[in-house]
């Protein structure tokens, strides 16, 4: 991020992004030793990983990574409703990445080819995003694809998340995209994921009354809260401490 | 990479698992000249079978102790206290799974299967290192396994990067390349906590003090009780004893210690001029048969964490095969592999 400063990105659109690629990166990493193949325990860290990478720069860009991640308050954390969601079983967690790594993958890849200011960041990250969507699609495949049982576990984590996908094209202050274009091509790629893994289209709404636009405005689902009192209990338990 | 047969020195070929049939005398000695002469053994060459189960045992061992330590750590990937610490942590664990691959890899040379041994661990048929069934109780436990744990584990590994099992002394350099990284990460973690406010000093100290004698174990029973020492010293899979280890480590440690400004919990721990090494206080034996007979503070949570996660992933495995079986011109499924079994 050598060509812009803080100073020239707006903050809230920082915090919206950032927030996104931090609370993802602790729900995955909360699969540590948990995964059903240890191929899956690197991959889910790799991911992990990679999107704590990108919160850390975008939430720089916003003031300090560590006050903005640890002493905020549920309130005031500006991530989507989908990616605060709890881990579920592995297939609830895949299809929680696919619905995400889609969608992040083509806002990363439109900001890249942009000259705004967060051409420099999504230009490194969409690489990233590349592979998690890959990665994501590979899952959505063989278990919608694979046993009876894989594919009943697929088909209901991709309808219980189906609610939370409409806010990722409500509009973020300061990012100068086409939402109704980006929409139309996250709606077309997962169709064409999901056909492909003998699976259909969810039919519910994809926005609610609580659920459009709501994470960016700081309302959040309630496993949220505990998540967060977790993830900032230490920090919070020694004011001023560096670690 | 080469094999020995290719390097010139001909030696007769086992065939996975099993040795080929002909003159074991003969075979025994070719072995045996190998040894002496420091040249690796790989996969393909003739072994006594007492050899191959040595290696497996103590591959299988070392795998499933890099899977079963993730554990302790995770503990606290959701609770590290800054997004930089919790980024160190995330890779120390991915780092772990990875180690825990190269193990089973090398170790399925040897004719066993991943499969199989993952079997034999959460049966309880094979062990993992004791120390992993300690609890993480504060955030200092990280660091204090980084800087003991690993530094014990490295002075027990560097040795076996000699190891004259080739598969498992390459996978060793990789391992040991990484663990030296994550100690001085440990190491950077305690100090940064001893020289923070008085309350993190103290929860820097108190993690020494629970680690200590527990990372000391990790060099396994005295020489004159360690049932598999001498004839591992002799087929050059261990080099070191157990005793002349722990020696190295304590020796390594007092120091970094006092750099650390924290102290370790031994009364009896003391230069001898005369040695020309430090004294050190009795472990407690008890404790570590104990452990081992798993009756420590955690060996029955780590267990069950690891069958879970097992069974839990069954379908998801079974989706991937079934998914490659179908595709089978198609790309093959992660999670999905031909096991030494069926190759054999």
């Amino acid at each position: 991020m050598t060509a812009t400063g803080p100073a020239t990105v707006p903050v809230t659109t920082a915090l919206a992004l950032g927030d996104d690629a931090l609370v993802l990166s602790h729900r995955l990493g909360e699969w540590a030793g948990h995964a059903p193949v240890l191929e899956e325990e690197v991959a889910l860290a790799n991911i992990a990983l990679d999107l704590l990478g990108q919160a850390r720069v975008l939430l720089s860009l916003a003031g300090d990574e560590d006050e903005l991640a640890f002493l905020r308050e549920e309130r005031s954390f500006r991530n989507l409703q989908l990616v605060e969601q709890p881990n579920g079983d592995f297939a609830h967690t895949i299809a929680r990445q696919l619905y995400f790594s889609t969608y992040q993958h083509l806002l990363y890849a439109e900001l890249a080819a942009g000259d705004g200011p967060f051409a420099p960041l999504a230009a490194k990250a969409v690489k990233e995003v590349a592979y998690h969507r890959d990665h994501a699609e590979q899952w959505t495949l063989r278990l919608g694809d694979g046993t009876e049982t894989s594919h009943e576990r697929m088909r209901r984590a991709c309808d219980a998340l189906w609610r939370f996908t409409g806010e990722m094209f409500q509009p973020v202050e300061g990012l100068d995209v086409d939402w109704a274009a980006l929409e139309s091509r996250w709606l077309e790629s997962v169709t064409g994921v999901l056909d492909r893994s003998t699976l259909t289209v969810p039919e519910g709404p994809r926005t609610g009354a609580w659920s459009a636009g709501a994470g960016r405005q700081g309302v959040h689902t309630e496993s949220f809260g505990r998540m967060l009192a977790e993830m900032q209990h230490l920090h919070r338990s020694h004011p001023g401490a560096s670690w | 990479m080469a094999t020995a047969a290719a390097q010139g020195t001909a030696r007769p070929e086992a065939d996975g698992a099993r040795n080929t049939t002909g003159d074991e005398t003969e075979y025994q000695h070719v072995f045996d000249a190998a040894v002496a002469a420091d040249e690796r053994i790989e996969p393909r060459d003739w072994m006594p079978d007492a050899y191959r189960a040595t290696l497996v045992r103590q591959i299988a061992q070392h795998a499933h102790s890099e899977i079963i330590g993730m554990q302790p750590e995770a503990n606290w990937i959701t609770r590290a206290p800054s997004l930089r610490r919790k980024a160190i942590l995330m890779a120390k664990v991915q780092d772990e799974a990875g180690h825990g691959l190269y193990l089973y890899s090398a170790a399925e040379t040897l004719g066993t299967s991943r499969d199989e041994l993952l079997d034999k661990l959460h049966s309880g048929r094979q062990k993992y290192s004791s120390i992993f069934n300690y609890p993480t109780l504060t955030w200092a436990d990280v660091g204090a396994i980084g800087w003991l744990v690993d530094g014990a584990a490295i002075t027990n590994q560097v040795p076996l990067c000699r190891c004259s099992y080739g598969p498992y002394a390459r996978a060793m350099v990789r391992v040991c390349k990484e663990e030296s990284f994550h100690q001085r990460q440990g190491y950077e973690l305690l100090l940064a906590l001893s020289r923070g406010t008085p309350e993190q000093h103290a929860m820097a100290q108190d993690a020494v003090d629970r680690w200590w004698w527990p990372s000391l174990m990790m060099f396994g029973p005295p020489d004159d009780e360690s049932q598999h020492s001498a004839q591992s010293m002799a087929w050059k899979i261990k080099r070191h004893s157990n005793d002349e280890l722990r020696q190295r480590f304590v020796d390594i440690c007092v120091p970094q210690a006092e750099s650390l400004g924290l102290t370790l919990p031994d009364p009896d721990l003391k230069w001898n001029e005369e040695r020309g090494k430090h004294d050190f206080g009795t472990i407690d034996w008890t404790e570590f048969w104990e452990v081992l007979k798993g009756n420590g503070p955690c060996n029955e949570q780590r267990l069950t964490q690891r069958r879970r996660a097992h069974d839990e992933g069954a379908w998801v495995r079974e989706a991937a095969a079934a998914h490659a079986a179908k595709h089978s011109g198609g790309t093959e499924a992660a999670g999905h592999r031909t096991t030494g079994a069926e190759r054999a």
